[in-house]
């Protein structure tokens, strides 16, 4: 190992830092850091949390990092990375990441990390590399690592599989109780929180959130394979899995400006983490989520290469086309792919 | 995967004016920039901080509250402690012509009174950084 992953090991956060850029950007140095990297990763508990904008994902991270840090009497306080992902321009690329701005509490600190970082034209809700650069933060020794998603719709469900434990985030007055039965974002929620518990309406949506729970009832969350769109939250699973062992997500108030409620949530946080060690799940979600990262990969290079071997300008023109509506698209397909 | 330039906009010290800052940000977001936005009243060593964990290649400071002296240098010496000593620092804001030159002295690459052009701001990192 070169010195420099010695370093983030021994927990330099200069080279940690440079590193993460590395990672981030997808050189050649930083895949060799991941190589390297990765029989030291596997160790951090990764939690995710997600939500509509406003929901007040960030002032939630900064609460529950800070929760983490400043731990009841009697517990160790754990070391906290935060990555919180915000969007990319879709036309010139920039970003304004202004996540940090509700992360004031942690400044100082030691034990914390936090990264910010740009989706650049990722759709699901995190960059490509967040999970890489989680890796490099879970090699570094951090015990708990945030992932803050950008502000999610219904569908921007990539958090889920990279997270062990995912938080969706709702607040008063964000839907009706249609919304709450949709399926997305609120199935791959292991604990729900209601934030901003101050406000009028928040026992509506706690009604609404606790009802959608009863319709989907918990079971070992079976994740499909990268292209298919099935992650079967229902009762499929129900007959092999004995009840003790299946986990019912909790719906918890918050104030996170004020931090009213936030030490149950850690608790609830930390419960999750026994229940995925103690039926296996954990285990499970790990190997779902390599096989996808894996999945990914294949994907990305045979495309690389298929476009390696097509001749200049076959694809710009069977495109041109595709966009006169003279091919269709599987007709296109088919001329490019012999 | 090109390079981005990431750029930490923050604003030191106890005014409570963030209005140029967010036009900063937003014109090196619009020129393809990864900009840090870090809020009002920040420490200098809350700045060094957050430019040391994100990496950044650059950093402005906005300063309307006529405390750019101490500001300023304490910045800058907390990232050369840091090891980021070759960070493009830039100021902007309210900074009196006669202190001007003294910040350039400490080590700061530009300094941007009221009325530049954002364009300016964008084209001084590029060429730095580019």
């Amino acid at each position: 190992m070169s010195n420099s992953l010695e370093a983030v090991r021994a927990g330099d956060r200069l080279a940690l830092a440079r590193l993460l850029t590395q990672v981030e950007n997808q050189t050649p140095a930083g895949r060799q850091a991941l190589n390297d990297l990765f029989p030291y990763t596997g160790r951090a508990h990764l939690v995710g949390v997600t939500g509509s904008p406003g929901t007040g994902k960030s002032s939630l991270v900064n609460r529950l990092a800070y929760a983490y840090r400043h731990p009841p009497q009697g517990q160790l306080p754990r070391r906290v990375a935060v990555v919180a992902v915000d969007p990319s321009s879709p036309f010139t690329g920039g970003a304004v990441l202004g996540d940090r701005v509700r992360m004031r509490d942690l400044t100082g600190d030691p034990g914390v990390f936090i990264r910010s970082m740009a989706a650049r034209g990722a759709l699901g809700g995190l960059a490509r590399s967040t999970a890489d650069v989680v890796q490099v933060l879970d090699a570094a020794g951090f015990e708990l690592i945030l992932i803050e998603t950008v502000g999610a719709g219904q569908s921007e469900v990539d958090i889920a599989r990279l997270a062990h434990t995912t938080l969706v985030v709702e607040s008063p007055g964000m839907g009706d109780d249609i919304q709450a039965i949709k399926a997305g974002i609120l199935e791959i929620a292991d604990v729900l929180v209601v934030n901003k518990a101050d406000r009028p309406g928040v026992d509506h949506t706690e009604r609404a959130l606790r009802a959608m729970l009863e319709l989907a009832h918990p079971a070992r969350r079976q994740f499909a394979g990268h292209h298919g769109a099935a992650m079967d939250a229902t009762a499929t699973a129900v007959d092999e899995t004995p009840a003790e062992e299946l986990w019912l997500p909790p719906v918890l108030r918050l104030i996170a400006t004020t931090g009213v409620g936030v030490a149950e949530l850690a608790q609830a946080v930390d419960q999750h983490a026994d229940y995925l060690r103690r039926s296996g799940e954990w285990k499970r979600r790990e190997a779902a989520r390599l096989q996808a990262e894996l999945e990914m990969l294949i994907q990305a290079t045979l495309m690389q290469r298929w476009r390696q071997t097509l001749s200049d300008g076959v694809y710009e023109e069977v495109f041109a086309r595709l966009a006169e509506r003279q091919l269709s698209p599987y007709e296109a397909l088919e001329r490019l792919i012999q | 995967m090109e390079r981005k330039i990431r750029v930490l906009i923050a604003k030191p010290g106890l005014d409570g004016h963030d209005r140029g800052a967010k036009v900063v940000a937003r014109a090196l977001r619009d020129a393809g920039m990864e900009v840090i936005y870090t809020g009002l009243r920040q420490t200098p060593e809350m700045i060094a901080e957050a430019a040391l964990q994100e990496d950044v290649d650059a950093v402005g400071l906005s300063i309307l509250s006529g405390a750019h002296m101490a500001l300023v240098p304490r910045v800058l010496d907390l990232l050369r402690a840091n090891g980021q000593g070759d960070v493009h620092v830039f100021v902007g804001g309210i900074i009196p012509e006669q202190d001007v030159p003294a910040l350039l002295g400490m080590g700061v690459k530009a300094v941007y009174g009221p009325g530049t052009p954002t364009t300016q701001v964008v084209e001084d990192i590029q060429n730095a950084l580019g």
